[in-house]
């Protein structure tokens, strides 16, 4: 098949932005992009937030979501041109000849209908299959995709399934009306490694076999490496780099596909144990109110002074309800909490305010976690105010002093949250909580919610400030990459319980216990045929037990 | 200022008319609000712009009289109503727990009486003076009040920076006042409207059966009430005051909207 299936050329998209107290305005988001898409291929997007990876994905459905409007260029599919096409052309072509996989199973998916009823729906709309037809075809697409029960798992409702079994009905769904392409939009970001992992796999293999073509839209490179046969890298709207995979990651041409690819570099030496911890949880069990669940089950974990303690696992594993217990917010049901030499009190109310001052805390969010209508000023100024009474022209120069301290220069003082980047919230998150002085930081999954490039400063920062300020972090986090970056001392955590840990090197070197291996292994790596391997690897393992 | 739309402009210009008229009701009112100046129910002349009521009073200057009335104890009410539901609201979203379980199981015992027949029965027994009117509409009404002012906290109260700023050991009156309210803001002022326009349709009815000001104090309800017996013969005079409480009940819902549509579009800030 040397046809092209997708042709796109010149693609202009823009979006209608309404400023406040200006007129609305157009903005372009995508300049003028070309591609092909070959029939059975697979073209992997990659680039950060706002670089029109999905805007580009939904062109070719000839969509344009919210305000976002197709202004020029040609998208040739199957030899027609769908742009010039009427409605009713477009209708067939939409859950018929493309089809679309979200990012959010949970929802993407009518919480009000069965699965197999919405499995279906396309499939049997467009006229391709009749019911008994698109049934048979959703059931042996749930066996393909390894899925448990293909015969009966239709017949449950979308909460009664995992998330990653969510996905992965949401591929069947795609697959299920035999489109020519499927769009892919970052069908991964939202699962845990180990789940991912799983998913990526069935993804691959029901491509390979059903032959369909795929653009595949995600943040992460080390994804898209193991299911594309192109990648076209993108940064705000443009194309920077168009290429084989293997050659997007053994040898890139550009600057920022480099950076892309070498992420998450930083190499950070591991300190030794002191003497006496700063923070020594003991026995700890706790659970929710109302529940008969221990969400935590006798956890113990140590954290020395200037030193990066990090608790890694999946979520449900309590690493943020650790935290919670710490900060107080959630008393513990048995054990202790040890701070500084002193015991702390369980119950955020009785402690006292100095516990409260150097123990700070960094959320996943930095968008939830300030105040929208407080400007940064106030937002640091606050705690300055609050735990050292300090006023007027002492506390602006004390707040530009954080503000340089986390990089960011003049002109931040009185912008309100929504005018600053992802990234810059964040920072200023950092400073709200370095302006407490503080002993110890709790930072609860603070890299997360941003583009990789961007993490990667926010981690350099986290880093430099432990320096300067000989500040303790208790880091949580899903994502080893940023354990092997700054981590002092690991603690592995699987459904409530302490698994593994140590120092760094300790808990990264084998003999591995079964959890940390599967935790470790599921990593992506930037490497073509990682995926066949860990799985062919694990099946190996598996049939030897 | 710049961009209005009509629709507001035309809800501002009836809204600051019908308060500057109540303002300065003596400068403008051509009679004294009781006095008796012509025949019954005179038909509009150049010396009764709108004719005379029932006994023979301007009505034109009952109107303005009666506008002062309505605006004020509506006005009153609304401002006693918002400050006590919205800080009640706030507060128990704020508290949550058994704090937040008895205001509001409380409120619900309140509301569970129909307003209109809760005041009746309570005016059967007190005075009708103003102060108790505004008192009692105004403590009726901050029951509905307190229950969006909750359920917009609640929704806030959730949110990270609300727990940062507990961690932090802020008191209540600081989540209160500095991160909740501001966060609110946009919901209430467009329930401020509304209420307002309850209240004077409120004040109105109970005006109207008897209840509400006592003559000779006028105020449109009252003066629909006076005059209803004239509709039988043709008389417009009871209409305008129902115009009056129609027109001014759209142009603060125009009002309102337009408040509403700036402050949404401030930075950040929630719908």
């Amino acid at each position: 098949m040397s046809d092209k299936l997708l042709k796109v050329r010149g693609l202009k998209i823009s979006a209608r932005i309404y400023p406040s107290g200006q007129r609305p305005c157009d903005i372009a988001i995508v300049h003028g992009v070309d591609f092909d898409v070959e029939g059975g291929k697979v073209l992997g997007f990659i680039g950060e937030s706002g670089a029109g990876k999905s805007t580009i994905g939904l062109a070719a459905m000839a969509y344009g979501r919210g305000g976002v409007e197709i202004t020029d260029g040609k998208v040739h599919f199957n030899g027609r041109d769908i742009l010039q096409s009427g409605i009713r052309d477009v209708r067939k072509l939409r859950g018929g000849e493309v089809t679309y996989v979200s990012q959010s199973a949970a929802a993407s998916f009518n919480p009000a209908k069965k699965i197999m009823e919405q499995v279906t729906e396309a499939a049997i709309f467009q006229g391709k299959f009749t019911r008994k037809e698109a049934e048979d075809r959703a059931v042996s697409l749930f066996a393909k995709l390894g899925l448990p029960d293909p015969e009966s798992i239709g017949n449950r409702y979308p909460h009664q399934v995992s998330g990653g079994q969510l996905q992965r009905c949401m591929t069947a769904l795609a697959l299920c009306p035999k489109p020519d392409l499927v769009v892919f939009d970052e069908p991964t970001t939202a699962l845990d490694v180990t789940t991912q992992i799983d998913v990526l796999a069935a993804i691959k293999e029901a491509i390979r076999d059903t032959g369909v073509a795929a653009l595949y839209i995600t943040h992460d490179l080390a994804v898209v490496a193991q299911v594309s046969d192109h990648i076209m890298v993108l940064q705000q709207g443009a194309m920077v780099e168009y290429g084989t995979t293997d050659q997007i990651i053994n040898n890139p041409q550009e600057e920022y596909t480099r950076a892309l690819v070498s992420v998450r570099s930083i190499q950070h030496k591991e300190k030794q144990p002191t003497e006496k911890p700063l923070l020594k949880v003991e026995n700890i069990t706790a659970r929710y109110r109302g529940t008969n669940f221990d969400v935590l089950k006798d956890v113990n974990v140590e954290l020395h002074p200037g030193q990066t303690l990090a608790i890694v696992g999946e979520s449900g594993s309590g690493k943020s309800t650790l935290a919670r217990v710490i900060t107080g917010l959630l008393p513990p049901s048995e054990g202790s909490i040890t701070f500084d030499g002193r015991i702390l009190s369980p119950d955020l109310p009785t402690r006292r305010l100095e516990d409260l001052r150097e123990l700070q805390m960094i959320y996943q969010m930095a968008d939830t976690a300030m105040n929208p209508r407080q400007i940064v000023s106030t937002i640091i100024g606050r705690p300055l105010e609050f735990y050292f009474g300090l006023k007027g022209a002492e506390k602006q120069k004390r707040i530009q002093e954080l503000l340089e301290e986390i990089e960011l220069g003049d002109g931040f003082q009185n912008r309100y949250p929504a005018e600053l980047s992802g990234g810059q919230k964040q920072r200023v998150c950092i400073a709200r909580a370095l302006a407490a002085k503080p002993k110890l930081i709790i930072c609860d999954e603070v890299t997360s919610a941003l583009d990789p490039l961007v993490a990667d400063g926010i981690l350099k920062l986290l880093l430099n400030l432990q320096k300067v300020e000989d500040v303790a972090y208790l880091f949580i986090t899903h994502d080893l990459a940023t354990v092997k970056a700054i981590a002092d001392s690991i603690v592995v955590m699987y459904q409530g319980e302490v698994v593994r840990c140590g120092t760094k090197s300790q808990v990264l070197a084998p003999p591995f216990d079964d959890y940390t291996d599967l935790l470790l292994s599921s990593v992506p790596k930037m490497k073509l045929s990682w995926l066949e391997e860990t799985i062919a690897h694990r099946k190996m393992e598996s049939g030897g037990n | 200022m710049k961009n209005m739309s009509i629709a507001a402009m035309i809800g501002l210009f009836f809204t600051a008319l019908y308060f500057l008229m109540a303002l300065f009701a003596p400068l403008i009112a051509p009679y004294g609000m009781a006095e008796v100046v012509g025949d019954v129910w005179e038909p509009s002349s150049s010396e009764f712009l709108l004719g005379t009521d029932s006994i023979g009073r301007d009505l034109l200057t009952r109107l303005i009289y009666g506008g002062r009335t309505t605006i004020f104890i509506a006005t009153m009410a609304t401002i006693l109503s918002f400050t006590l539901g919205s800080v009640l609201g706030f507060f128990a979203a704020v508290s949550g727990g058994w704090v937040d379980q008895a205001i509001s199981r409380f409120v619900d015992l309140i509301m569970s009486i129909p307003s209109l027949i809760f005041a009746l029965v309570v005016l059967s027994v007190m005075p009708t003076t103003t102060f108790i009117l505004i008192l009692l509409m105004g403590l009726l009404d901050s029951t509905r009040v307190y229950r969006l002012a909750r359920a917009v906290a609640v929704d806030i109260t959730v949110m990270d920076y609300v727990e940062a700023a507990r961690l932090r050991g802020e008191k209540i009156g600081w989540i209160i006042f500095h991160e909740t309210l501001p966060n609110a803001l946009s919901p209430l002022v467009a329930e401020m409207g509304l209420r307002f326009i309850f209240m004077a349709l409120f004040i109105s009815t109970l005006s109207f059966l008897g209840l509400g000001v006592q003559p000779p104090l006028a105020d449109w309800g009252g003066i629909v009430k006076e005059n209803k017996e004239g509709i039988n013969y043709g008389i417009q005079a009871a209409l305008y005051p129902a115009y009056a409480i129609v027109t001014l009940c759209i142009s603060i819902n125009l009002v309102a909207d337009w408040i509403l549509n700036r402050t949404t579009s401030l930075k950040g800030g929630r719908g």
